[in-house]
């Protein structure tokens, strides 16, 4: 299927989609609240079948925190990359998509530690990489830390 | 998570019968907790497996890792790209051409700038053995880790004479750091196809030994056939990719859905069981190692004549956007996710690192099976630590 197609297919069952440039995969974005929805119909749809979640990434936009969701179909081998972003960064809370795909637990106790996002519905999220006591989100472009030398 | 048993009035316990029967009697009846690792010989890294165990039966695990998370995601926003292929030898060392070629592919697709043909035969070759002695050293310390010593030797002893080429043409024979973005740091040894070549015919005679010492050994059969087993839709959802993945039926090999290098050249078949237990973890890789073969003999002696890399500017500026790349590496799937502002370091860079998801999957392969059966699972997912620390 063709970049053009799954747009359509797309915009049919989540019309608020905002699709962006990006040469290689189908981009879009879509507000956090409805992300949870959208996630169970892309998977769900058979006509899509976003089966397999291929990596979670945290990104610090300075002006919001945002999450990239790649997703790959192992039925028909085409690729979409959903964003969904928050502004808070005090308290950021984003829907887990753990239950729709079970390798997001991973990933989003990764994004949790490394750029402090909440994900609601996560059944056990919990620091994996860093120490239990260690203090801020280090991922995040404004942190700071006696060992990081500013250049 | 469960309570810590409490043993009613240990200190009075003695080393008597009657009173060792009680304890075991109620390790049986409640589950206890007990730490597997950091430093534990099956986790072949700093691994600590948190374990539940109800007598020796695995009721839940807790992965605990980070233990040499050294943060490399962060380290390359501050680094230029020809930097960074130096950290990603260090995510997974025993694909570390793998995971410099996914980089170089993203900054070249990024830059629009195309390879010469004979970049992409010699990238591929080098995948491929690569891939082999990854493979190789799995099987060795599969063996081990499971009991059988001699295996060890086997293994390490094919191991070492691709590790010997990559020496002779790379310069190094575990991180090579031979990719850079356009090309190859220098260009083939002039040995290098003659001693392939001779590998290849050697390795031929040696890998039916293999099956002969270990496959068909009735002690693996034992305690590999039937155990752990992860089903087509767990391996899908859990993201478990590379030979785990296929075992259990998931078509998700790179190099044959989204082709990349000169892998569209060659003729290979995707190894796919369905039964997706331990046993069939262990056929996918060694199965997997003839296909290598394969590709291997099918490229080296048509490797184009020319230039070893593109002509490149000193410091790349990848234009404002988003770039992936997928590779297959020696134990699933590894991407690189690039997001360029336009400056020569990356503004944010992620690495998927197979591991990772595969290691996800561990508790769910392994509960309800003993402990015991939890070593041979450990070692048929083939976990490299430092791709899942990063």
């Amino acid at each position: 299927m063709t970049n053009d197609q799954l747009k359509e297919k797309i915009t049919a069952i989540e019309p608020e989609a905002v699709f962006s440039e990006n040469k290689q995969y189908l981009t879009l974005s879509i507000p956090k609240e409805k992300l949870f929805a959208f996630a169970e119909k892309l998977k769900g749809s058979e006509a899509l079948k976003f089966d397999f979640l291929f990596n979670i990434t945290g990104v610090d936009r300075q002006k919001s925190l945002e999450v990239v969701y790649h997703l790959d179909s192992s039925v028909y081998r085409h690729v979409l990359v959903v964003k969904t972003e928050t502004t808070d960064r005090e308290n950021p809370r984003i829907d887990s998509v753990c239950s729709i795909w079970h390798t997001a637990e991973f990933h989003e106790r990764e994004v949790f530690e490394l750029f402090g996002i909440k994900f609601n519905n996560h059944p056990d999220l919990r620091r994996l990489l860093l120490e239990d006591d260690h203090v801020g989100y280090p991922f995040r472009k404004d942190y700071v830390d006696d060992n990081i030398v500013q250049r | 998570m469960t309570e810590l048993i409490n043993v009613t009035e240990p200190d009075k316990l003695t080393d008597q019968p009657e009173d060792q029967d009680k304890l075991t009697e109620q390790l049986e009846e409640q589950e206890y907790i007990i730490n597997m690792g950091p430093q534990h010989p099956s986790t072949h890294g700093v691994l600590r497996l948190v374990l539940s165990l109800k007598g020796e039966i695995v009721k839940n695990i807790q992965p605990h890792c980070g233990y040499i998370h050294r943060g490399i995601e962060k380290m390359c926003e501050r680094l230029t790209y020809q930097q960074i292929i130096h950290l990603t030898d260090r995510l997974d060392y025993l694909s570390a051409h793998h995971n410099n070629e996914a980089v170089c592919l993203c900054v070249e697709k990024a830059l629009e700038v195309e390879v010469p043909e004979r970049v992409k035969y010699i990238r591929t070759i080098i995948d491929e053995l690569g891939r082999l002695a990854s493979h190789q050293l799995w099987w060795c310390s599969f063996g081990m880790d499971l009991g059988a010593l001699t295996a060890f030797f086997y293994g390490l002893r094919d191991r070492e004479k691709i590790l010997d080429i990559f020496e002779e043409t790379t310069g190094s024979r575990l991180l090579q750091s031979y990719n850079c973005p356009g090309g190859l740091m220098n260009d083939i040894h002039p040995n290098f196809q003659k001693r392939v070549k001779e590998f290849i015919t050697y390795f031929r005679k040696k890998l039916p030994e293999y099956d002969e010492l270990l496959t068909g050994n009735v002690i693996l059969m034992e305690r590999t056939k039937g155990v752990g087993f992860l089903s087509l839709e767990d391996a899908i959802s859990y993201g478990v990719t590379g030979p785990s993945g296929r075992a259990s039926g998931f078509a998700c090999d790179v190099r044959k859905h989204h082709p990349y290098s000169a892998y569209d050249k060659a003729e290979f078949k995707e190894i796919l069981y369905t039964t997706g237990d331990t046993f069939h973890r262990y056929k996918a890789r060694i199965d997997e190692m003839w296909e290598s073969m394969k590709i291997l003999e099918q490229l080296i002696d048509n490797i184009p004549e020319g230039d070893y890399s593109a002509k490149m500017k000193p410091v790349l500026r990848l234009p404002e956007g988003e770039y992936y790349q997928r590779v297959e590496s020696c134990r699933g799937e590894f991407g690189v996710y690039i997001i360029s502002d336009g400056n020569k370091t990356p503004y944010r860079i992620k690495f998927r690192s197979p591991n990772f998801s595969n290691l996800s999957a561990l508790n769910i392969i392994a509960r309800n099976f003993k402990i015991a059966d939890l070593i041979a699972i450990g070692g048929s997912l083939d976990l490299v630590i430092p791709d899942i620390d990063r």
